[in-house]
């Protein structure tokens, strides 16, 4: 079997970063902005097990189960926050909640 | 009997300390009784230990030393009393004549609703004053210098309700503290050179540390005149007395006449060594003291009110003891204070009557034809003001002037001009003396008279016209009597005075030429003022530039007005921001411009701050790739 060289992996890990990123900035929809969180945590994740198989070592796989777990944590505390701010302004525009200006 | 020196002082102030803490308690009469009768068992004990002192033949002088005050090295100030002949003299005067103002104050101030803070506050000077003069060391002396000070500014604003008292007492406050910061400063070189404040001390090593004329000598010299100057209302700093005359009168008969501004007269006397060592300073004393009695006098001529008449005679009179102390005539000089606090003090009462009387008037030419309706204050005032404008043979007054004009002439310091400014100021003493008198108590009435005066009111005026009748008796001239008691009793602290060779004989034409000066303003007072009252209004319209002067205390006020409160004023309305301020200020809106900067960028908006994440992220990755 052959190996996926190193840059390929890396360099589709920066590429779903930087898409993640990008969809966060310009994304008004606060469940979008969340979906790339995800996306970019993943990326990151794909680099470490790129990396691990790379040096043959487990602890890539070890960090890419903690980063998993981290995410789901996240996406219950993100789902939950998202619920009370539409609660609160009736809408998913990450715009219209500015109430903390001051 | 001498070890209970210590109560004289403690005494009032223990009375002040029962009357602030339960004064407002007290009914009036409980109040009076605690606030009069601190100062009249000070006087009974004074008069116990004088006696004392007086049947012991060479009285040397008494040390107690209650505890130290301060131990920082070599500066060990006690709180320590010295008696000696002029410490008892001055407590005498102190006590006795407080305690007589404290009696006669129980009914003039009967009406006020300060009664307990006014005890309160007349004991506190009184305390302050006896440590004034029995202190034995400088510091402590300055303390009670302070103490009498800050007093005065309380009772020249006892009313304070109304705004001109409060500038008064201010004015009083911040003028002596000129003369104060001089004498401190006189302190500080003092106790550098003689690594002491004692004052037995210091006159024992100044003979030995100085020759006569010492630069060193002269400065120190200069800068207590500086102090006693302020304190006792001289050139260039009287201007706070006539003023001070807001306060309530028994306030102006004991501080402002009697003890607080002898207190000047109590320091060069007391350091009289220093200035023997110091002869131009002495001569200034003198200086000052002619020119101070001229121009107060001329400025008394020309008052309507009749306590500024006194006040400005109050400067002119101390200007006789400051004349005195600058020919050296020591015992003359605290004698002409002893004279002058009976009949100065009999007057300011006596004013002070005739005022309450006619329900505050204070403008002596709304009064008159008072000889009937007050004869107790008319004769008593008549007797002060004998008194004061020195008439011949039955007035103590007479004694202690004629002493101070013949040293002036005769004394081996003085000298013919000493003599005639003495001389005219006898004269115009005399003249404005006799022209309140007349224009009070002669002519018509002009007001009516509200009540006549209580017992409380008429003894104390009483006791004091005998003392300023029979008071100059103790100290009789070489050419009538030669009874010399109170000089005697000066000797040995006060060195006498030396006479000039071949002037003993010159004396009674000194004593004739002081009576004719005398009965001469006398008649020339009546004349002007009962005789041909229209004659002063037509002068007055002849010279009115010379009046308004005269009436303005020659413009010291305006003078100081123009040089140093108008510039100061000036100077506080350019610094009214601060100039130092302005630099923290700067600060300041600098670290509020940056404020306003970011919080711009606090939009509320996430993507914005994600963005700004994003942004430092990749300058500081950049920043690491490059570096």
């Amino acid at each position: 079997m052959k190996e996926v060289p190193l840059d390929y992996g890396l360099l589709l890990a920066g590429i779903l970063f930087v898409l993640g990123l990008i969809s966060v900035l310009i994304r008004r929809n606060i469940i979008f902005m969340l979906i790339s969180v995800e996306i970019m945590l993943n990326a990151a994740g794909l680099a470490f097990i790129v990396a691990g198989s790379r040096w043959q070592q487990a602890e890539g796989q070890v960090m890419f189960i903690f980063i998993l777990t981290m995410a789901a944590a996240e996406v219950s505390v993100g789902l939950a926050l998202i619920l009370q701010i539409y609660h609160q302004i009736k809408t998913l525009d990450s715009d219209a909640a500015n109430k903390m200006k001051e | 009997m001498k070890e209970l020196l210590w109560l004289i002082p403690i005494l009032p102030f223990a009375g002040a300390l029962i009357l602030i803490v339960v004064g407002t308690k007290l009914s009036n009469s409980k109040v009076a009784v605690v606030g009069a009768g601190s100062v009249g068992l000070s006087a009974l004990i004074t008069i116990l230990i004088g006696i004392d002192s007086l049947s012991s033949s060479s009285y040397k002088g008494f040390d107690q030393v209650l505890w130290t005050w301060i131990d920082v090295e070599s500066f060990k100030p006690a709180i320590a009393f010295h008696l000696d002949a002029l410490s008892l003299i001055f407590i005498f005067v102190i006590t006795f004549v407080g305690f007589l103002i404290h009696i006669y104050s129980t009914e003039f101030m009967a009406q006020d609703e300060g009664f307990a803070r006014f005890f309160a506050y007349l004991n506190l000077f009184v305390g302050s004053m006896l440590i004034l003069v029995l202190a034995d060391n400088l510091l402590l002396m300055y303390l009670g210098w302070e103490g009498v000070g800050l007093c005065s500014y309380l009772l020249i604003g006892f009313w304070y309700q109304e705004e001109k008292n409060g500038y008064a007492a201010r004015k009083a406050f911040i003028v002596t503290r000129v003369g104060d910061t001089a004498m401190a400063i006189g302190l500080f070189m003092l106790f550098q050179i003689f690594n002491t404040l004692n004052i037995q001390e210091i006159a024992i090593q100044a003979p030995q540390a100085w020759d006569v004329g010492s630069p060193v000598a002269i400065m120190i010299a200069l800068l207590l005149l500086g102090g006693a100057v302020g304190k006792s209302a001289q050139l260039p700093l009287q201007t706070w007395l006539p003023d001070a005359m807001a306060g309530p009168s028994p306030v102006s008969a004991l501080i402002h006449a009697a003890t607080m501004v002898t207190a000047g007269v109590y320091l060069i006397a007391r350091t009289h060594i220093i200035f023997e060592l110091a002869p131009v300073a002495q001569v200034m004393v003198g200086v000052i003291g002619a020119l101070t009695l001229l121009l107060a006098g001329f400025s008394a001529l020309t008052q309507y009110d009749l306590k500024r008449v006194l006040a400005y005679s109050t400067i002119s009179q101390i200007g006789y003891m400051f004349l005195a102390l600058g020919v050296g005539a020591w015992s003359a000089a605290i004698f002409h204070f002893v004279i002058h606090a009976f009949f100065k003090a009999l007057l300011f009462l006596g004013a002070g009557a005739v005022i309450m009387l006619l329900h505050h008037e204070h403008d002596m030419f709304k009064m008159g034809g008072l000889r009937t309706k007050l004869p107790v204050i008319y004769w008593t005032f008549l007797i002060g003001s004998a008194s004061l404008a020195a008439i011949p043979v039955v007035t103590a007054g007479f004694y202690s002037k004629d002493q101070i004009l013949w040293l002036a002439w005769a004394g081996e310091k003085g000298n013919i001009w000493f003599f005639l400014a003495a001389l005219m100021g006898a004269f115009i003493t005399s003249v404005y003396t006799f022209r309140m008198v007349f224009v009070t108590f002669f002519g018509h009435e002009k007001t009516r008279v509200g009540h006549t005066p209580g017992k409380s009111m008429t003894i104390p005026l009483v006791i004091l016209a005998v003392l300023a009748t029979v008071g100059g008796f103790i100290e009789l001239p070489h050419t009538f009597g030669h009874f010399t008691l109170f000089s005697n009793f000066l000797t040995p602290v006060l060195s006498s005075t030396e006479i000039k060779s071949g002037a003993e004989s010159s004396e009674w034409i000194v004593q004739i030429v002081a009576a004719i000066v005398s009965l001469s303003g006398v008649y020339l007072a009546y004349f002007f003022y009962v005789k041909r009252p229209e004659l002063p209004d037509k002068i007055k319209s002849f010279i009115p530039s010379l009046y308004r002067l005269w009436h303005s205390g020659w413009g010291f006020d305006a003078l100081y007005n123009f040089i140093l409160v108008k510039p100061f004023v000036f100077l506080a309305e350019i610094n009214k921001r601060d100039v130092i301020d302005q630099i923290y200020g700067a600060l300041v809106s600098i670290v509020n411009g940056f404020n306003l900067v970011l919080t711009f960028t606090q939009s509320g908006m996430i993507r914005w701050y994600i963005m700004g994440i994003v942004l430092g992220a990749i300058v500081i990755l950049t920043i690491g790739l490059l570096v």
